[in-house]
């Protein structure tokens, strides 16, 4: 049986943090308590591990480093038909780079044991690094493919998968344990089921702290984090915006005649 | 003399029809980086047949090219490529290593970084050195812009989507050194790129449209995205995307315009349904005229354009779209008497 592993990140909602902006005045962002939900490609990762589940039979473990209230997200990956969640929450992790983050889920995939495919969403909708994937490939001595699009042959231990390319794709043969990275064209995630709710209610989930994991802090979090941010400034249009007025016809006329002015239509 | 270092490196990535421009664009910015730091630019190029290739780097901007080529590294293979590029990066120990933000290299460069230890930042718009000597790497955020540093750890290195830095003028006279690297062979992939397969798209492409419509999460389902479609249509426009169109599942990642996506450079932008988040608006900034329309005349987006619609664009863009047919047809009629 395939033993899997998906890393899922519980990132800000993203129609609430799309709203978060710079305050000029204190160059930060305002604290807010937007409610977490799982990365939406996080889902498409999740997703490649049940249908393999379905289909050849697979142990799935979801690993997800946030803080506390993240075990939500980790319980809902349950629910969707997960076998084990960690959550892997600490104070320590906080403000880790793609780096530090990668590092520190490797090592929760070490200690978890033997594993075949490590799926992860190919980019975080917070972040938009696309980095965590291929450098826990790096820290587990594994192969990786990034933003496969489709797994063409899933048996023995050797896949074919192919993965998006300039102008197209690529087709590549990979060779088990690997890491997989994932677009949204993988699958169709389906939806909780209230049976899977229930089912999830009892099910455990496992809280690893650094000690836990037996790492340094000088690797983790904002000390293990070769990169950080500095500076949050706010920016200045340079254009100067003329809104249409009147009706919507009398809009759509003035749209047509600045369209026709620049030579459009 | 002392001899200088090569301080600034960067990965030049042979495509379909030679070198990726974003790759150009790089070298380019990378003479500027390396003029401040007194230091030489490096390339780095692996493929097949690259004399040509190398030339062009050089005039582009490069002292050094490090070649290796053989024809196991075509097509792309991710292991090799790291391994070739890990070891000259230990044995030059540069300040800067830049890699264009193209399929290959939003796959290497964390590999490579992860591999040096190295801190990698994505899909900067702007590299800058400080006072200190130290690279900042600008990416757009939450309305603004924030700095990304990597103090400590070398290279430092970030990725930069094609279009961000200009194309660089070529110099025919400038001369450098092609410095050919061996290749591993018999090297066991692990990973092994069996082909790369080109797949034609369709409509009006997005880097060369003279129009550009964009459309955003207010399209609100496939039909409304597909008023949108039909808007770009009628003016013969490219037809962009963002982000939560794209995570909607109306439109393809290859549609995504910003910084992340592609950098387009039109004479008329029209933005449909979008908020105007940095991350989509650096992207469009170089257009000549934007326009938006939005149902929220709160929305960010009105602050970065020269004309604004408030209206629900499920309403507005096929009353648009009407219109346009109409004095379309009209203008054919007008034609056809004369």
């Amino acid at each position: 049986m395939l033993n899997l592993v998906v890393c899922v990140k519980a990132v800000p909602a993203p129609s609430i943090a799309a709203k978060l902006k710079i305050d000029p005045a204190t160059k930060s962002l305002p604290r807010l308590d937007i409610p977490l939900v799982i990365n939406p490609l996080d889902n498409h990762a999740l997703e490649a591990a049940l249908q393999l589940k379905k289909k050849s039979g697979a142990h799935i473990t979801v690993i997800c480093m946030g803080p506390p209230p993240a075990g939500n997200i980790v319980r809902e990956c349950l629910a969707l038909g997960a076998d084990k969640g960690i959550l892997l929450t600490d104070s320590a992790f906080a403000g880790a780079d793609a780096y530090a983050t990668a590092y520190t889920l490797a090592k929760a995939i070490e200690k978890n044991g033997s594993v075949d495919v490590v799926f992860c969403g190919m980019a975080s909708s917070d972040g938009a690094t696309e980095w965590v994937g291929p450098e826990i490939a790096i820290f587990l001595n594994m192969p990786v493919v990034t933003m496969v699009r489709e797994i063409v042959e899933d048996q023995g231990d050797e896949w074919i998968v192919k993965a998006d390319f300039e102008h197209g794709y690529r087709k590549v043969k990979l060779k088990l344990p690997a890491v997989i990275t994932v677009t949204r064209n993988l699958n169709q995630p389906k939806p909780l089921s209230f049976s899977g709710i229930l089912k999830a209610r009892s099910k455990e989930i496992t809280e690893w702290n650094h000690e836990k994991l037996g790492i340094p802090v000088e690797r983790i979090g904002l000390k293990g984090s070769p990169t950080y941010v500095t500076e949050m400034a706010h920016l200045e249009s340079r254009r100067k915006v003329e809104m249409l007025e009147g009706t919507l016809q009398e809009k759509v006329e003035r749209l047509v005649q600045i369209l026709s002015d620049v030579g459009v239509v | 003399m002392v001899e200088k270092r090569i301080s600034v490196f960067v990965i030049a990535e042979q495509g379909e029809g030679g070198i990726q421009p974003v790759s150009l664009q790089l070298i380019g910015k990378a003479r500027q980086l390396a003029d401040k730091l007194g230091s030489k630019v490096g390339a780095l190029l692996l493929g097949q047949n690259l004399a040509n290739v190398a030339q062009e780097v050089v005039e582009a901007g490069a002292d050094l090219v490090f070649q290796g080529d053989s024809d196991s590294l075509v097509p792309y293979q991710a292991e090799l490529y790291t391994e070739i590029i890990v070891t000259l990066m230990v044995e030059h120990r540069p300040e800067i290593l830049l890699i264009g933000s193209t399929f290959m290299g939003r796959e290497l460069a964390p590999l490579i970084a992860a591999k040096l230890e190295a801190g990698l930042t994505a899909h900067c718009i702007d590299l800058i050195i400080n006072n200190e000597g130290i690279l900042e790497q600008k990416i757009p955020a939450y309305g603004g812009m924030i700095t990304i540093v990597c103090p400590e750890k070398r290279p430092q290195m970030a990725t930069v989507a094609n279009g961000v830095f200009p194309n660089p003028v070529l110099d025919s006279t400038r001369s450098g050194e092609i410095i050919s690297m061996d290749v591993p062979e018999g090297f066991q992939l692990r990973a092994q790129t069996l082909e790369i397969v080109v797949e034609k798209s369709e409509g009006v492409s997005l880097e060369s449209a003279s129009v550009i419509v964009a459309g955003g999460a207010g399209a609100g389902d496939h039909d409304g995205w597909h008023q949108i479609a039909e808007l770009a249509d009628a003016l013969n426009a490219g037809f962009g995307s963002t982000r939560p169109a794209v995570d909607a599942g109306w439109t393809e990642l290859e549609t995504m315009i910003g910084q992340s996506g592609k950098m387009v450079n039109p004479e008329v932008y029209i933005g449909v349904g979008l908020s105007g988040e940095l991350q989509h608006m650096v992207g469009v900034v170089a257009a000549k005229i934007m326009i938006a329309i939005n149902n929220d005349a709160k929305a960010p987006v009105f602050e970065q354009v020269d004309y604004g619609v408030v209206e629900d664009c499920r309403v507005f863009v096929p009353a648009l779209v009407k219109t346009l047919k109409n004095n379309k047809a009209y203008a054919g009629r007008a034609t056809h008497v004369n």
